[in-house]
């Protein structure tokens, strides 16, 4: 009874569990009932993965209108892959969330915080399972709204501004992408994703389906901050809450990338981007992002800021994995997309607990800090590493699947941005470091103590994740393999 | 010539409203100024859905005696969830000038940025 409804549950649940959360008493009771909620979608997550991991394909009919006329959620590998991150990160979030969350926002608005971090799970779930691209789009401004929220909760008043700015891009993007939906729809009389996939190559030559692509990419990148649509990105993860930087830049960006392979690959067809310029965009800006983005990063002198900008380049090795149009660069940006997940999940929550224990992020304010929370500084040392790449972590794994990529189309260039970019990679988090265990405390008032226990285990979960998964790549390799292999099989 | 241009007359609406408003959000270091462009942007966009949702010759898509022919509806309804998206939008960007005017006591974009870098 439940299996046959999993897909929908996955959505509804977070929606009406939202405005419950908001009514509750603030407190601690909305948080507990939010990670509740948070750990059952994660539960019923790896079970939609585990349904259809062997490359079966789940077609839910919402309220038996059949499609293409009725809304259709349709799970094959790539949704169900990424609905788990999306879910997994969010059920460790919460628990992490619970102090840095009480201490960063002010107690009479805790319900309604957590409610909106539900829409914004619900948001971002909607969007990987749904197949409707117009419902897709519904969901799109529905996480979109509420993180403009989170982010504005921040203690600093850049936090507004930062959001406002996100406001701007992030609805400009949303509607390009609507404007390409519309003209979709008036070339083809469709919404259903899978049912446009088997209209458009008719009429592929035609403008009108040109521009429609054309908007909806530019739209999309705006949306995952592909350089250099990027600027918004910054300032919002700098200035969020710190479970917020957390939650969004492992999932947000993610699921942005997800929308641009599906719409790249399933709706249009692999083809008709090697037609039109759009690889060779996607590689030559995949490019830029990595290298700009970790320059920048390197000048960097807030912790979290630096981050953000490695995040920037970061999605530009997504980018560069769509951009090769191959098996194989699909499948590094599938992983990169979980790897990175992990990694910047890790990175952030112990940037954030440095934040919790002295209140800013300033390199020159957490200097000298990694001997007084030793933890906290080897999980951003054993993270650090696995964004850099080093064998044994799961930042190796990506990489490495994404320079076999760039060697199988003889593309060498590519290849040595790669490395270039993961050697970069090394001076700005050295920086980082350098400045929490070699330089000496700014304020030697008192040594400061170790972050509490509920923000280490989530942090450390993440870390231990990618060290298992720079050994154990069974599961993510397969995943990736039988999803690059789907998105695949639709092209002609 | 002239046929096509007047044919098309909402489409040249559509396009000369979209290109105002985005206009707007870029020019405009104004905050409230960017937040009417930025809405009069998504207007264009439901009059680009309800320009596609015309059938020639039809009429309103309720059904009566005598009508065959009846516009498209789905763009109609598509458009109602995009107006509600918009208005969101637009109540929460203005929601984040007044808390913005609180902190900084200013929505002009310059003055903000002065104020931040002068910190």
């Amino acid at each position: 009874m439940i299996e046959s409804h999993l897909s929908l549950l996955l959505v509804v649940i977070p929606l009406m569990a939202a405005p419950v959360t908001a009514v509750l008493p603030n407190g601690r009771l909305p948080w507990l009932f939010a990670t509740i909620i948070a750990w059952t979608c994660f539960a019923l997550a790896i079970w939609q993965f585990s349904l259809v991991a062997g490359g079966n394909v789940i077609s839910y009919e919402l309220g038996g209108w059949a499609p293409p006329w009725g809304i259709e959620y349709r799970i094959d590998i790539v949704n169900a892959f990424v609905a788990l991150i999306v879910s997994g990160i969010a059920a460790i979030t919460l628990p992490y969330a619970l102090l840095s969350v009480e201490k960063e926002i002010p107690s009479k608005q805790l319900s309604l915080f957590y409610a909106t971090f539900l829409l914004c799970l619900d948001g971002l779930l909607g969007i990987t399972l749904t197949g409707d691209i117009f419902n897709l789009f519904v969901f799109l401004e529905i996480s979109s709204l509420s993180s403009y929220v989170l982010i504005s909760m921040g203690r600093h008043r850049r936090a507004l501004t930062a959001s406002f700015q996100y406001l701007i891009m992030g609805t400009i993007g949303a509607t390009f992408f609507l404007i390409g939906v519309g003209l979709m729809y008036a070339e083809t009389g469709s919404l259903n994703m899978a049912d446009l996939s088997t209209r458009l190559p008719a009429i592929l030559e035609h403008r009108t389906v040109h521009t429609a692509f054309a908007f909806i990419v530019v739209g999309v990148a705006l949306k995952l901050a592909m350089f250099p649509l990027h600027v918004w990105l910054p300032n919002a993860y700098t200035y969020a809450p710190s479970a917020i930087t957390v939650f969004l830049a492992a999932t947000a960006t993610k699921v942005a990338i997800y929308i641009m392979i599906r719409v790249v690959y399933t709706v249009f067809s692999t083809g008709f981007a090697q037609d039109t310029p759009t690889n060779d965009m996607f590689l030559i800006l995949g490019i830029f992002g990595v290298l700009f983005a970790s320059v920048y990063a390197i000048y960097q002198r807030d912790a979290k800021r630096l981050l953000a900008y490695s995040s920037v380049a970061q999605i530009g090795y997504m980018v560069l994995g769509i951009g090769f149009a191959s098996a194989m660069g699909l499948m590094a940006t599938t992983l990169h997309i979980f790897n990175h997940a992990l990694m910047k999940g890790a990175l952030f929550m112990a940037v954030g607990a440095l934040v919790y224990r002295v209140g800013s992020s300033r390199i020159e304010d957490i200097s000298g800090l990694g001997r007084q929370m030793p933890w906290t500084f080897a999980a951003i040392f054993i993270a650090g590493l696995s964004l850099i790449g080093v064998p044994g972590t799961a930042g190796f794994i990506s990489k490495w699947y994404l320079v076999l990529a760039a060697l199988e189309q003889g593309a060498w260039l590519i290849a040595i941005v790669i490395l270039l970019g993961s050697l970069l990679a090394v001076i700005y988090l050295w920086k980082l470091v350098e400045a929490l265990f070699f330089r000496e405390a700014t304020e030697p008032d008192g040594p400061i103590k170790e972050a509490p226990l509920l923000m280490l285990i989530p942090t450390w979960i993440l870390v231990l994740a990618n060290i298992y998964f720079g050994f154990n790549t069974e599961l993510t390799i397969s995943a990736a393999k039988t999803a690059s292999a789907v998105l695949g099989q639709v092209t002609p | 010539m002239i046929d096509y241009l007047l044919n098309h007359y909402n489409y040249w609406i559509v396009i000369f409203l979209m290109m105002v408003g985005f206009y707007t959000v870029i020019s405009r270091g104004n905050l409230i100024k960017k937040i009417a462009g930025l809405s009069i942007f998504q207007v264009s966009v439901f009059l680009l859905y309800i320009s596609i949702g015309n059938v020639t010759g039809g009429t309103v898509p309720i059904v009566t005696e005598g009508a065959t022919v009846y516009s498209n509806p789905l763009p109609h309804v598509l458009i109602l969830t995009a107006i509600v998206v918009g208005v969101a939008t637009t109540a929460l960007g203005l929601a984040l000038i007044v808390r913005i005017n609180e902190a900084y006591g200013s929505i002009e974009e310059a003055d903000i940025h002065d104020q931040d870098k002068s910190l």
